[in-house]
């Protein structure tokens, strides 16, 4: 179908992806070379409809880049004034004394509780006003390379073919959006920047990412429980030593309360439902309370990076660069990517706006500059703590944690490294030890399905399967055979179900249901699964709040 | 020959509209919003009589807060040549849009104008034959098939258990119902192109019409929740219920 | 206080909406009613049969002018000084009328009431049932359709009003009547049917889907399915009952191995009755079924057409 002549657009700087890092990026650039054109283009409905996050953030990079984001009304309103970190045993909890010594990294005055997604969109207003042109509903299908090996920009989606692969009456070509540089901001496993790692080989001589995946819930509590600005994070049960990985909840806004669970996805034991783990927590005594009386309004799930720095590819390519969650500028142990993201953004765009002058093919000076800034020092401080918890386990990485912070200072001479990607730690369904979650109550905890309703998910139905098993067999061979259908469990949204399980069993796919967390693509035990983008506008659509 | 139609920015279908705690309204704050459905096929139908060589012009108007212009936008990427936003941050009624409605046909004179059958979020299915009644002009709703000809226009409407067929003289008032076409996608390069096409804006006092609500919301709340029923032990006895006590069959 | 209602009729004989419109109407005032077309003689009689009618006005017309939105408006606009109220029940018909009689006398209608407060305030549907507004008119006149499920028929029988002939006011203007179809298809259209049968996942396959068939066309049932039984090719999607799919709210829908997921939901809730006939117990259908069976639906199946046709 890529024979259908399809129309083009030239701009100086293409976008992919509108969460903070893109949006970030676009907004630096027209304020340092405002006659650059600069295209931005975002695979959900909207700005914001794809944005899953917790997300207590620093304003550093944000009062970087907009110094009176305050006067400028951005949603920025509930600072934190509380918070506890909250070591769960199955029927009780002890709260981390001296939070602020023992994990400096968790310290948050000066932080706020937002909505990232309500963010994105107030941040999607000011690019615009600087002149950005933005396209949601249009998914960055294709990279575009021309004869020297150079990335040309991004071709979007055809619209409007068929579950077959055929063009439907509606169907619509894409359309070439050329550029002198485009920057990649799909966030955390982007779909275009792992045909551009493979292409450029960035990922050579560095650790493999790690991810963790995050499945959240926005809730609107009684006004009594309601605490503005506090925050609790814990760890403990339900996981075992084996999994890294704790639940949050933030008090913000109008009564709303962000819930969610963190499971590392180098977690092995095969049984283990993400999803699961997520409903019941919030059964234990120490968060139960809140819930009761509550409404549930939205639902969602995203997966994040958890390598840190000894993960972060090669930045660059002729063409381009990689920018946020999707290069993996995530500080694990703060759980916060946005500032990191933002100013990672700000730096490829200032990296551009110097190629842009002087013509150079790639935009070089972008490694440099991360380099120099605090964000590559934060990253560093940090760098052994999440690999101490895959080496050492739970507690003992929580120790190894608090003797890092308090003795010496993220100074370690050494640097851990993490060897084995996240899909070939899971172990066999016949060694690992089966799981009892409690049913649904409907109350507070709910099903997949359910759930999915909350998240406003829908792509068109008669649309090629955008999730792509590569081998059929192999699913038969290895997911099924060995690991009882994993996909089955850790894919939030309900999209793999295992048909005729007693007789004949094979993988069926509701390709309808998915959120775009990108797990499958992540974890999928044999790398078979490969998470493509949907025809554009697909996927969640969170509301605000989220 | 000039078409007009009415688009209205409505909650976007996909979206399940959730009731405000305190029972004011639906929450709308960063609600995705889109183009009404039934004003997509309303646009699509107009585009088809342009192809077709039968209208020369299509303006699309949309009457509400300024955000609508995001409705327009995609209203003229879709096929419409210009656009026109009455701009109100007042509940838009179907009685007074329709009274807008009918001072901008008295000014552009269009010879049919296609509305949406209803909006999805009031569901008030009314503007159309409202503005029909304003114009004392003939009016087809729930059109599953337009045909122009001859200066008339020859509408299939459908009506409960099947279709009637009407012929209307010009200018006619047509209000789309959902088998009257598949409407196309906005495409990307259509969407870049709309930027250039002009958005005239206004507001109703330019066109003297008073906006003020006639109805006033006292609240607005969930419906009640359904309740489980019994469970039976026999055909026989769900045979007898359905015939006896809920007599459904 | 004073009520018009306009009544629908299928060859004189009033439909059921209708008299759950006239019961509205009595929660009002005195109600008069009009009927239109061809048969309004009879109508006219079988209208003034009902309880609670006080006079009805009958405009036999056999031109096809009274099957047009204009010259009835006109009628309805004409007719309205003296009344405090014009309902109709919620249909097609009183869609196409009703609110072109409202503009001409400059009032804001209110579709669709499943509630009457008091004589100025009512509660409707938005948002296609997801909420429910209590709204309050200012106009002088209030102009109203009525959701009919909301309201229980009035009796057809027990009562005695006069009978009025009038002539249609208005020519049709620029409006020509060509012609009515009435749809011939075996089985009623999914969205309008008074009855749906559908089927899930339980049906196992297309084979077995089929055996649905004797069942709605025992019932004059519509055939859904949900979204399962779709992927899975046992029917093509217009079949599709739910969230993607249509959304149906018929005076009876029966689920047959149908888990009744939120997405299904969606799509049936707003029926009357819902039966379900599921094998788990924990099915979540069965908490919004009036009447469930846990069991195999492939012995129940059999056993509710035998009991139907026992019934005859
Ligand atoms: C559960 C969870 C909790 C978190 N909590 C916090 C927190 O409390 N504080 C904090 O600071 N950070 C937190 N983070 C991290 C933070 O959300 C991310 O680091 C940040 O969002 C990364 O920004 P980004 O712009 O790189 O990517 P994203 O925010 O992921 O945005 C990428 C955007 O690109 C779009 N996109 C992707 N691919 C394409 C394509 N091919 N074509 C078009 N569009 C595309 C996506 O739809 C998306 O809108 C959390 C993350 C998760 C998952
Ligand atoms: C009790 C009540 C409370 C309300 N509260 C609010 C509120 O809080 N906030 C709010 O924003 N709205 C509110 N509204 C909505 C507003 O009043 C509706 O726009 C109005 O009821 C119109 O109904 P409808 O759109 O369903 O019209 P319909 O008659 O169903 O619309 C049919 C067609 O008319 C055209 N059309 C209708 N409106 C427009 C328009 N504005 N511009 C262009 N074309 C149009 C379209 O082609 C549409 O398809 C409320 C309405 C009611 C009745
Ligand atoms: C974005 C999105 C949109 C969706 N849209 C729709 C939609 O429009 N419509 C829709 O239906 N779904 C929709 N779904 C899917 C929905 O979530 C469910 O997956 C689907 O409805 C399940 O169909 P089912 O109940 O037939 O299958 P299952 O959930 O597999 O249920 C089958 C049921 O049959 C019962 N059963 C099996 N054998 C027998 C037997 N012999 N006798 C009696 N009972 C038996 C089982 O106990 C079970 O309860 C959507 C999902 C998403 C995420
Ligand atoms: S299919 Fe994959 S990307 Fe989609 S929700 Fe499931 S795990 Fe996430």
């Amino acid at each position: 179908m890529s024979e259908t002549p399809r129309e083009t657009m030239e701009f100086d700087v293409v976008i992919v992806g509108g969460g903070p890092s893109g949006l970030a990026a676009a907004i630096r650039l027209r304020q340092i070379a405002p006659d650059a054109t600069v295209c931005l283009i975002e695979k959900g409905s909207e700005i914001g409809a794809h944005i899953l996050s917790g997300a207590v953030i620093e304003p550093r990079a944000l009062a970087e880049l907009l110094p009176h984001w305050h006067e400028e009304g951005a949603p920025l309103n509930t600072p934190v004034t509380e918070e506890q970190m909250l070591y769960l045993t199955e029927n009780g909890g002890i709260e981390i004394p001296l939070l602020d010594r023992v994990m400096p990294h968790m310290r948050n005055h000066g932080n706020y509780i937002v909505s990232l997604g309500d963010l994105c969109r107030w941040l999607a207003g000011r690019a615009e006003e600087l002149g950005v042109e933005i396209y949601p509903g249009f998914a960055g299908a294709e990279v575009l390379v021309d004869d020297s090996g150079r990335v040309a920009g991004v071709a979007t989606g055809d619209m409007g073919v068929g579950r077959d692969g055929e063009p439907t009456g509606n169907y619509a070509p894409g359309m070439e959006l050329r550029a002198k540089y485009t920057l990649f901001a799909e966030g955390c496993r982007g779909s275009l920047t792992k045909q551009v790692m493979a292409m450029y080989n960035l990922r050579q001589g560095v650790d493999p990412q790690t991810y963790g995946l995050g499945i959240k819930e926005l809730w609107e509590i009684p006004k009594e429980m309601h605490r503005p600005g506090l925050i609790q994070h814990s760890f403990g049960w339900p996981l075992d030593d084996r999994t890294y990985g704790g639940a949050w909840m933030y008090h913000f806004g109008d009564n709303l309360v962000s819930y969610g669970f963190v499971v590392g996805l180098d977690y092995p034991n095969t049984w283990l439902s993400p999803f699961d783990e997520m409903q019941r927590v919030k059964l234990h005594p120490s968060f139960r309370p809140y819930f009761e009386g509550a409404r549930r309004i939205a639902y969602g799930a995203r997966a994040l990076s958890e390598g840190g720095i000894q993960s972060i590819p090669r930045l660059t390519f002729p063409g381009g660069a990689l920018i946020g969650d999707t290069a993996g500028f995530l500080n694990v142990p703060k759980i916060k990517g946005t500032h990191t993201a933002m100013k990672s953004g700000m730096l490829a765009a200032e990296a551009v706006g110097e190629a842009l002058a002087t013509s150079r093919v790639e935009p070089g000076s972008y490694t440099r500059r991360i380099k120099d800034s605090w964000l590559w020092d934060e990253l560093r401080t940090v760098r052994n703590i999440r690999p101490a918890f895959a080496k050492f386990g739970m507690k003992g990485g929580a120790l190894y944690a608090g003797i890092d912070a308090m003795l010496l200072r993220g100074r370690a001479p050494w640097t851990l490294h993490t060897r084995h990607a996240d899909n070939e730690v899971l172990e066999p369904a016949s060694v690992s030890p089966k799981i009892d979650y409690p049913k649904p109550d409907g109350k507070i905890t709910f099903d997949r399905l359910s759930s999915v309703f909350l998240s406003a998910t829908n792509h068109e139905e008669d649309q090629p399967v955008h999730l792509k098993v590569r081998n059929m067999s192999l699913w038969k061979t290895v997911n099924w055979d060995v690991f009882r259908a994993p996909e089955s469990r850790y894919c939030p949204a309900g999209v793999y179900e295992v048909a005729d399980e007693a007789t004949d069993p094979h993988l069926q796919i509701n390709a309808q249901n998915c959120v775009h967390c990108k797990t499958c693509d992540i974890k999928d035990p044999a790398q078979n699964i490969d998470w493509a983008t949907p025809e554009g506008a697909g996927g969640p659509n969170y509301p605000g709040g989220m | 020959m000039k078409v007009l139609v009415p688009v209205k920015r409505v909650i976007d279908y996909n979206i399940k509209p959730r009731v405000k705690a305190d029972g004011t309204g639906v929450e709308t704050a960063g609600v995705k919003m889109s183009m009404n459905p039934f004003d997509e096929i309303a646009v699509e139908e107009a585009v088809r009589l342009k192809e077709k060589g039968v209208v020369s012009e299509i303006i699309a108007v949309s009457i509400g807060e300024a955000k609508a212009q995001d409705t327009l936008r995609t209203a003229m990427a879709m096929g419409a040549d210009r656009s026109i936003l009455v701009e109100t941050d007042v509940v838009t009624e179907p009685l007074a849009v329709a009274k807008v409605l009918k001072a901008l046909v008295e000014k552009e004179k269009p010879e049919l104008i296609i509305l949406g059958k209803q909006a999805i979020d009031d569901d008030m299915n009314a503007t159309g034959q409202m503005l029909a009644g304003l114009l004392d002009c003939p009016q087809a709703t729930f059109a599953s098939k337009v045909e122009v000809a001859d200066g008339a226009v020859t509408v299939t409407r459908e009506i409960d258990g099947g279709s009637q067929t009407v012929k209307l003289a010009l200018p006619a008032i047509i209000t789309a119902d959902l088998r009257l076409n598949e409407p196309r996608y906005a495409s990307l390069p259509n969407i870049m192109k709309a930027r250039k096409k002009p958005m005239e804006k206004i507001t109703p006092a330019d066109l003297g019409v008073d906006m003020t609500p006639r109805l006033s919301v006292i609240s607005v709340s969930e419906p009640p929740e359904r309740k489980a029923g019994v469970k039976l032990d026999s055909a026989a006895e769900l045979v007898s219920r359905l015939r006896n006590e809920a007599k459904v069959i | 206080m004073t009520v018009l209602v306009y009544l629908d009729h299928e060859g004189g004989v009033i439909r059921q909406a209708s008299r759950s419109a006239i019961t509205a109407a009595t929660k009002l005032g005195d109600v008069d009613v009009l009927v239109t077309g061809p048969d309004a003689a009879a109508a006219a009689k079988s209208a003034a049969a009902i309880p609670g009618v006080k006079k009805v006005f009958a405009v036999t017309d056999t031109t096809g002018n009274s099957e047009l939105a204009e010259p009835v408006a006109a009628l309805l606009a004409q007719l309205a000084g003296g009344y405090t109220h014009i309902l109709a029940a919620s249909s097609a018909t009183a869609k196409n009328v009703l609110p072109r009689a409202a503009a001409l006398l400059d009032v804001q209608p209110i579709p669709d009431i499943v509630a009457i407060n008091d004589a100025e305030t009512f509660v409707r549907p938005i948002y296609a049932g997801s909420a429910l507004a209590t709204v309050k008119s200012a106009d002088a006149k209030k102009v109203i359709t009525v959701r009919a499920s909301a309201f229980d028929p009035a009796p057809a029988e027990g009562g005695s009003a006069t009978i009025e002939e009038i002539a249609l006011p208005a020519g049709p203007g620029g409006s020509t009547f060509v012609a009515t179809e009435l749809s011939k298809s075996e089985r009623p259209e999914l969205e309008s049917a008074r009855v749906v049968v559908s089927g899930g996942n339980g049906m196992l396959n297309e084979e077995n889907f089929k055996l649905l068939e004797p069942l709605a066309d025992r019932l004059g049932a519509a055939i859904g399915a949900s979204r399962a039984a779709v992927d899975k090719g046992f029917v093509s999607n217009e079949y599709q009952v739910g969230q993607t799919g249509k959304i149906v709210a018929p005076e009876l829908y029966i689920a047959m191995g149908i888990s009744g997921q939120i997405q299904h939901l969606a799509g049936m809730k707003d029926s009357k009755v819902i039966v379900a006939i599921n094998k788990d117990p924990e099915a979540p259908i069965f908490q919004v079924a009036d009447y469930g069976i846990v069991g195999d639906l492939f012995t129940i199946l059999p056993q509710l057409e035998a009991e139907l046709d026992k019934a005859g």
